[in-house]
């Protein structure tokens, strides 16, 4: 039952939300009850999870791997409470926005769907479910992109409706092809066929196909140009929530893929994703350096961080995935936040360019301190929880010998504090520029809780990391292990 | 036949790349519907192609006698046609909203937000 609440909320919410579409009124209160109940549920579920280990619910009660297999093990568990997380805050926040009458157009309605799509994707058991809950997510994500009809909206909602079809048709040829190797879509299923079956060509290939498929939709090098042309375009609620959780579930769609089914040849597919890491790390950053634009540089700075996050897939120990897996969550709540303070300086001052920026440390001394919390985490300031996220890969790094990449992984951080210097010295510390007035709002506070939510979340990860350290140590050695998942899903002994 | 389905998919696969990467917004659309027809063939392929053996259990039999039709591909390809429908319907009104905003059908002029 803890398995399917995460799925069933925001379904509920989604069509709630849709049934009282003439009241926007109503709409919020069921959004933000919506939101929380499936945080209360998400924890629900990691609860069990932590408690009996890995859960699965056969759809309809068809035995694996002929039915539709829900699945959940300490990662999956750990990324829905996060979802959880970020959704409650993106909620809360969008009553402090003005969203333009968005909001009578499906807006919560379709935060609803997205969340719904991110949770289905994070518990199938099914890869071809899988492929069904991404397609739901991005159903939602393009109208939520295009919701507005501004002209930088559609024009960044091309590429992103382009380039992510083009990765939903990879990874739909890639399904087939897998099919076809091996007559399974069950993951535990497939796991357990391709670790019989020889490494044929086909299997590489197939492999590669997946690769390809979920590093568009992570945004790998070289594959993330549709990232920084799309996610400043859309208002802040919408793309904090697109921020924080739509790459990091083509983050762990590769997580999941390259553990338990693609483990054949680890040195060959493996190695390739340490090298597009570094390469990841150094574009996102070196891109981020150039710009001018407040959530701009934010985008690109996703792209260098999903670098450090496949590093630890890439080097494929346990302890470099447990950190691959805090890093994740650790950046989930970051980059929420930053995009959120980002939204919130555009609602007083009228604007992200940094240049039309400034004096806002000044006029809002809190909110610049509220900047400051996720800034210095993403760039691994100690004692805050992107310090402990970065040690441990570098510590994963030196430990597995693999200097070039650790020490692209070190550099990159030095330039990413350079970058966040960059928006604290433009948007907060210098004088306020000739003709910038602040306004002043109503709702304010709606603005403020969620930052504030989040940054005393990383505040309490950096201070007190033993427990997440842990749960994510559990979830990679459950990843390492996959008897427990296979055992689960097919029953003791399948 | 399995020589025809691999031409005929190549020949859909490599007409939808070459649609999509032409600078017209409607091309793009059918590059799209190119590929994913040439996705749908490649799963119905790759589930072995088999002529008239219904996937039937005889009766007093427990399982299918070798070899029979997978119905389990049809099905994929039915819902990834669906699927696929929903977001060509999505992806024709927004070329359309985006020629109606940017008063052009030419990729090539949609860089503001790349700058």
């Amino acid at each position: 039952m803890e398995l399917i609440l995460p799925i069933i909320v925001p379904l509920v919410t989604a069509l709630l939300s849709l049934a009282l579409w003439r009241s926007v009124r109503a709409q919020r209160i069921v959004s933000v009850v919506g939101s929380f109940a499936l945080l209360a549920s998400s924890l629900l579920l990691l609860f069990r999870v932590w408690e009996g280990g890995v859960v699965a619910y056969q759809v309809g009660n068809w035995e694996a791997p002929f039915g539709i297999t829900i699945v959940s093990d300490l990662l999956s568990a750990l990324m829905v409470v996060v979802t959880g997380v970020v959704g409650f805050c993106v909620s809360i926040y969008s009553l402090g926005t003005d969203l333009k009458g968005r909001e009578e157009y499906g807006y919560h309605a379709l935060t609803s769907i997205l969340l719904l799509g991110v949770c289905g994707a994070f518990l199938a058991g099914d890869i071809f479910n899988l492929y069904v809950w991404f397609e739901v997510m991005l159903i939602a994500s393009f109208v939520l992109l295009a919701l507005g009809g501004e002209r930088a909206q559609m024009e960044g909602a091309i590429k992103y409706v382009t380039l992510n079809l083009m990765s939903s048709t990879f990874f739909l040829a890639a399904v087939g092809i897998l099919y076809g190797i091996s007559g399974s879509l069950n993951m535990a299923e497939l796991s357990l066929a391709l670790a019989r079956g020889e490494k044929t060509g086909l299997y590489l290939a197939t492999a590669m196909l997946f690769m390809v498929a979920f590093g568009i939709k992570a945004a790998v090098f070289p594959l993330f140009f549709w990232l920084p042309a799309s996610y400043h375009t859309p208002p802040a609620p919408v793309s904090a929530l697109f921020a924080g959780l739509l790459t990091k579930v083509g983050v762990y769609a590769l997580i999941r893929v390259f553990t338990l089914i693609f483990t054949g040849d680890v040195p060959y597919t493996h190695g390739i994703i340490l090298t597009a890491s570094s390469l990841t790390m150094a574009s996102g950053v070196l891109g981020a350096a150039y710009q001018t634009e407040f959530r701009r540089i934010l985008s690109f700075h996703i792209v260098s961080q999903i670098g450090y996050m496949i590093m630890g897939l890439g080097l494929f120990t346990q302890f470099s995935l447990g950190a691959t897996i805090f890093y994740v969550i650790h950046h989930i709540i970051v980059k929420t936040n930053l995009f959120l303070v980002s939204g919130y300086v555009n609602r007083i001052s009228g604007t992200y360019d940094l240049k039309a920026l400034g004096g806002v440390f000044r006029a809002y001394p809190a909110l610049g301190l509220l900047f400051l919390v996720p800034a210095l985490s993403l760039s691994g300031v100690p004692p805050l929880s992107g310090f402990w996220a970065k040690l441990s890969l570098v510590k994963a790094g030196l430990d597995e010998e693999a200097f070039v990449t650790t020490f692209v992984a070190l550099s990159v951080s030095v330039l990413t504090l350079f970058s966040m210097a960059k928006i604290w010295a433009e948007v907060f510390w210098k004088d306020a520029p000739h003709g910038l007035e602040f306004r002043h709002v109503e709702g304010r506070g709606r603005l403020a809780l969620p930052t504030v939510i989040l940054a005393v979340m990383t505040l309490a990860i950096g201070l007190w990391a033993e427990p997440l350290f842990r749960l994510s140590m559990r979830a990679s050695e459950q990843l390492l292990n996959p008897r427990e998942y296979i055992n689960a899903v097919l029953g003791v002994g399948g | 036949m399995y020589l025809l389905f691999a031409v005929l998919i190549w020949g859909l696969y490599t007409a939808g790349f070459y649609m999509i990467m032409r600078r017209s917004i409607m091309k793009l659309a059918i590059g799209l519907v190119l590929l994913g027809h040439a996705g749908s063939l490649l799963i119905f392929a790759s589930g072995r192609l088999t002529r008239g053996k219904p996937p039937i259990i005889d009766e007093g039999a427990r399982v299918a006698v070798e070899p029979f039709a997978d119905p389990l591909p049809q099905a994929l390809i039915l819902t990834a046609i669906v699927i696929g429908f929903g977001v060509l319907a999505f992806a024709l009104v927004l070329a359309k909203r985006t020629y109606d905003v940017v008063h052009t059908d030419d990729v090539d002029e949609m860089k503001t937000t790349d700058l």
